[in-house]
């Protein structure tokens, strides 16, 4: 039933200084790249992917940004939130050397993915890239992993100095991966996409849209040849992407018209 | 061979399953794949003058028997929308544009706009049971609607379809004055006005409260609506309720319907749901021995 499942918060993390994990109680599986419709009452519901999962519970990692989100910021243990999903589509993890590519909070929903890649393919590289140090996090969960992993900031404070995608680019000319997922700003995963489709190299990225019915019935989410973020997405293959005109471009806004992304 | 094709006044159409407003109809591209899927014609999103951001979430919840929705009438503004609309315009199918205004000066001039983008029918939204001002509270009126429908037919050479609320005491009523304004086809029903509490939150778990309720659950009030509206009228009914499998299209279809409309069916059955039901009202009519759509067509009216 698409229906909002009300929960107490179990738990909540703080990441950064504006950036917390929120957990609550929840049996169902989900795969990782997929994402909930997230219910604060009184103030709106917004899409959240999978940051944290256990066989008893999950979490959405998030940055105040706008009003939703800082409201949301504001919940604690035992507050009252709502869950619909797991919605969507989530990531394949097929191949035996793969680069995951995370920007800014993107991180969040590429972790669990390398959690679960982790346990069976070969070789994992892992690339994070954030504005400075003080905006990172997950680097300790994601090194627990045993994986390879860079750290690129955009002022140089740790890791290497400059962005994500640069790094990825060296990253793809120095090795050959059977598999690229990205998750971030569109304008970095429109980068990483370009590049790995250049190099013949499969590659997956979760997009973000304005999301209103989380069922695949309204259009808002509606990207090229009718996909629906929601329900065919939100991660696509660069193949699927490729064609797509408003990919790293434009995006709809709540009332439908075109917006930069 | 059965033969689906179906004719709406001077509109004909390949088959009866036509997309209903409000679904999956944001984008051109969108509603290209809903017609690369078998819809026989699409209905746009409901445009006004100006862009609309609608409600904030949650603006849709599944519940047992239907769907609950209040997006509140979201829309680019006519100006914007034209762009989605010129695609269309070699798509094969019959493009219906929705409109919704407050009064009749405000769907004169959207229709006349729609005109301009080459649209083949335009649909008088008077029905919508979740925005202030607009839909069921202008079309619950039979002089309102009469004066609205007239003064775009006056405006336009297109065909005009209104499309009509069960939240009135007599459908009939508000159909009849359609037909006196002149309309070429009514369409019935708009989701339902309802309501959903969450007992969790102990309060109304749409962010607009009110909402419409669509999907199977309505099916029954569709049914009965386009019956009634099929006896005492002479212009083509468009049944839109519930419609879900070719058996629920051939039950409007006996019940006096031109054609019918799919918007919930969408999430119940995929963006298939349209060929699907062509499918199962072939298999029907092979069964049964009817070679057209028009044999059984009002077959159950007494």
């Amino acid at each position: 039933m698409n229906y909002p499942k009300i929960v107490n918060i179990e738990r909540v993390i703080e990441e950064t200084d504006n950036i917390k994990t929120v957990i609550f109680p929840f049996k169902d599986k989900v795969n990782p790249g997929q994402f909930f419709m997230i219910l604060i009452p009184d103030v709106d519901e917004i899409p959240m992917s999978v940051s944290y999962i256990s066989d008893d519970h999950k979490g959405f990692t998030f940055r105040k940004v706008g009003n939703a989100t800082s409201e949301l910021y504001k919940l604690g243990e035992g507050d009252l939130i709502g869950i619909r999903g797991p919605l969507g589509n989530g990531f394949s993890l097929d191949g035996d050397k793969i680069l995951f590519v995370g920007g800014g909070t993107g991180i969040s929903a590429l972790a669990p993915a390398v959690e679960k890649a982790s346990s069976k393919t070969k070789e994992i590289t892992v690339l994070i890239g954030v504005k400075s140090k003080k905006e990172l996090f997950f680097e300790k969960r994601i090194k627990k992993t045993g994986v390879k992993l860079y750290v690129a900031t955009d002022d140089g404070s740790y890791g290497y100095k400059g962005y994500a995608s640069d790094l990825a680019e060296s990253l793809l000319n120095e090795e050959i991966y059977d598999s690229v997922i990205t998750c971030g700003p569109e304008a970095m995963m429109k980068k990483v996409v370009d590049l790995s489709l250049m190099m013949n190299i499969g590659v997956q990225a979760s997009l973000e849209r304005y999301i209103k019915c989380g069922m695949g019935l309204c259009g808002q989410c509606a990207i090229c040849g009718g996909l629906r973020v929601c329900r065919d997405g939100p991660v696509f293959d660069g193949d699927v992407l490729k064609n797509c005109e408003e990919f790293g471009f434009y995006k709809r806004d709540a009332s439908g018209r075109k917006v930069p992304v | 061979m059965e033969d689906l094709t179906v004719n709406i006044g001077l509109l004909t159409l390949r088959n009866p399953t036509i997309l209903a407003s409000g679904i999956m109809d944001e984008t051109a591209d969108s509603m290209k794949r809903i017609i690369k899927s078998g819809a026989g014609a699409v209905v746009t999103k409901s445009v006004g003058r100006k862009p609309r951001r609608g409600y904030p979430n949650p603006t849709t919840v599944e519940l047992p028997f239907g769907v609950l929705n209040a997006m509140g009438l979201p829309n680019p503004g006519i100006d914007e929308y034209g762009e989605e609309i010129e695609k269309l315009r070699n798509s094969g199918v019959p493009v219906i544009g929705s409109i919704f205004g407050k009064d009749k000066e405000e769907f004169s001039y959207l229709a006349r706009r729609m005109e301009e983008y080459n649209v083949n029918a335009v649909e008088l939204n008077l029905s919508c049971p979740h925005a202030s001002g607009y839909g069921l509270e202008v079309g619950s009126d039979p002089e309102t609607v009469k004066k609205i429908v007239s003064s775009v037919k006056d405006d336009i050479s297109i065909p005009v379809f209104a499309k009509l609320t069960s939240n009135v005491t007599s459908i009939v009523d508000i159909g009849k004055a359609a037909e006196a304004g002149g309309a070429d086809a009514v369409v019935a029903i708009n989701s339902v006005k309802a309501m959903k509490v969450d007992i969790y939150l102990k309060k109304p778990i749409l962010y607009n409260k009110f909402g419409g309720y669509s999907g199977r659950g309505i099916k029954p009030i569709g049914v009965r609506c386009v019956y009634e509206l099929a006896k005492e009228l002479g212009i083509p009914v468009i049944g839109v309720g519930g419609v879900e499998t070719g058996e629920d299209a051939v039950e409007y279809i006996l019940a006096g319907a031109s054609a019918i409309q799919v918007g919930t069916g969408v999430y119940y059955r995929g963006i298939d749901v349209f060929r699907k039901i062509n499918r199962e009202i072939m298999e029907w009519m092979k069964k049964n021995d009817y070679k057209s759509i028009e044999e059984f067509r009002g077959a159950a009216l007494l």
